[in-house]
């Protein structure tokens, strides 16, 4: 009975035994197609040099603007709404005007600052001093600093605060310093939008370099692969160890943009926190993250897959033995 | 094992390269075909081989319609066929036991049984102990027992070979002969295209002759 079933094993697979197969083969295209990379270390090196180059690209900018929009992300917390009020109103009335202001849901936060303190402040920043000390009254206005809620980022949201705080008979104006904030967001939008554009163009780039790579890599085994053919491999039997080099390519490269960013950020570490300086913010300058890092390898890897995947496809079954 | 029911292959352009040829394998049957260069014997192969498909007709090989399979069913059509070349077809860059060690590589068997069966099939061409050599240092007789060895490693069910003596000498071609007699004692059909008439008339086995691809004996 024992050797039956042994006799049997020998002859016929069974399905575990095909699972095992299956496993067999896929780990043995993976590790043989390494193996074949690295024994042709100057063809190797070079695809992988550009492949790199290609993914520091991709990765650099995006990692630039995600540092940019760290540092603007800071300054956008204070979007605040000067309100000016018209000369006749008095330091009480202005007072009693912010204690209302303070209470509309709207807002967050109120800061009243009358003219004397406005003076005060102008004399000690603005350098004039002792010219001031000349005027016969005091010509700056009262002044109520209105910091909105949190959630009124909406725009349009923000834009009826401001004319309702407007309406108010008290008010002369209200003034919002945010055109050259939203210049800057409006820039950097446009930068996201082109890290998007350039990435897609240098994803499609990896994937043709990993694609022809791939495809001499085949006119280079072309009898291997038609020997194969003729004794039974199947397409994807050929196809496999090709797909790998693909996935190494990627993978290699991949790692290698990971190190050069993180050299370049090295180098850029000290420029950059002096810049975060000048804005009143220490900011820690942002290296890629590990879900980043993740997100790098895989990308690159699947895309050099990809690439073989393209030339394989239609160039193994246009291989006929003959 | 082997059925032909009037088959015809026509190229594009072309006469025809087989034109209504019938004919039947039994298990363990070892048949020559010959015939003039041109005659159809490669094409004829190479029908059995899925690696053309006949125009018109039927080839049935061990119960399957060959001309009805689809690509994807192609190599394990293969997988139940040896296939010996001319040329031998051996990977000149990887080891006699690489070379041998393919069929089953590619069926995805695991290195124990690979080895063992590797070992059987080069003792059995009488290559033991040649295992680590390249095909490149070996003789054109050798290299051919290589490419038998590859051949039957996975037990096939029928050998299909293409002049597997045409760059040989006699004495070597006869050697080589010997070889697929044994084959065939143990069970093996064997179809051998051959123009070698003098080896074919000393073996006294069925020949099966081509004409201007039409059969004329068998």
């Amino acid at each position: 009975m024992k050797y039956k079933a042994k006799r049997k094993h020998s002859l016929q697979m069974g399905f575990g035994d095909q699972i095992k197969a299956y496993g067999r083969l896929h780990a043995q295209a993976l590790f043989s197609s390494l193996g074949r990379l690295i024994r042709s270390p100057v063809t190797f090196s070079m695809t992988v040099a550009v492949l790199g180059l290609a993914i520091t690209l991709a990765g650099g900018f995006y990692l630039l603007l995600a540092n940019i929009q760290q540092l603007t992300g800071n300054l956008e917390a204070s979007n605040q709404i000067s309100i000016f009020l018209k000369p006749g109103i008095t330091v009480d009335n202005g007072r009693k005007l912010a204690d209302e202001l303070a209470s509309n849901p709207k807002v967050n936060n109120i800061l009243f600052i009358s003219k004397q303190q406005a003076m005060e402040e102008f004399k000690l920043y603005s350098g004039f001093g002792d010219a001031m000390d000349a005027l016969t009254g005091n010509p700056l206005p009262n002044v109520i600093q209105v910091l909105p809620k949190d959630a009124l980022t909406d725009d349009t949201l923000f834009k009826e605060l401001v004319s309702e705080l407007e309406q108010i008979p008290e008010v002369d104006f209200a003034r919002v310093d945010m055109e050259w904030l939203k210049r800057l967001q409006a820039m950097i939008q446009l930068a996201d939008r082109s890290v998007v554009i350039l990435n897609s163009i240098l994803a499609l780039a990896i994937v043709f370099i990993a694609g022809n790579t791939i495809r001499l890599e085949l006119q280079n085994r072309k009898e291997e692969v038609l020997i194969a053919k003729l004794v039974g491999a199947t397409h994807g039997f050929i196809q496999r160890p090709f797909i790998y080099s693909g996935f190494w390519y990627g993978f290699i490269a991949g790692l290698s943009a990971w190190v050069l960013i993180t050299v370049i950020v090295l180098l850029l570490q000290h420029p950059f926190e002096q810049l975060s300086e000048l804005y009143d913010e220490r900011l820690n300058v942002r290296y890629l993250n590990l879900k980043e890092t993740l997100v790098l390898l895989i990308t690159s890897s699947g895309l050099g897959m990809l690439g073989a995947w393209i030339v394989l496809h239609r160039q193994i079954q246009q291989l006929r033995p003959d | 094992m082997l059925v032909f029911d009037r088959v015809f292959k026509r190229y594009p352009d072309a006469e025809d390269a087989l034109s209504d040829v019938s004919f039947q394998l039994e298990q363990g049957e070892m048949v020559f075909l010959t015939g003039h260069s041109g005659a159809g014997k490669s094409t004829l192969l190479k029908l059995i081989a899925g690696m053309e498909k006949c125009t018109r007709g039927q080839i049935i090989f061990d119960g399957q319609n060959i001309n009805r399979i689809t690509e994807k069913q192609i190599p394990f059509v293969r997988r139940k066929l040896g296939l010996i070349f001319q040329d031998y077809k051996l990977l000149q860059e990887r080891t006699v036991f690489d070379n041998v060690a393919l069929p089953l590589v590619v069926a995805g068997n695991g290195y124990h049984e690979i080895a063992r069966r590797v070992r059987a099939s080069l003792d059995k061409v009488g290559l033991s102990g040649k295992e680590t050599k390249y095909p490149i240092t070996l003789s054109g007789g050798e290299q051919q027992r290589v490419g038998i060895a590859r051949a039957v490693v996975n037990k096939p069910k029928m050998i299909l070979a293409d002049e597997p003596t045409g760059n040989l000498d006699p004495e070597l071609s006869a050697e080589i002969m010997d070889l697929f007699s044994q084959f065939q004692q143990v069970g093996v059909t064997i179809l051998i295209a051959s123009h070698d008439k003098a080896l074919i008339d000393k073996m006294h086995n069925r020949v099966l002759h081509l004409d201007h691809g039409r059969l004329l004996q068998g």
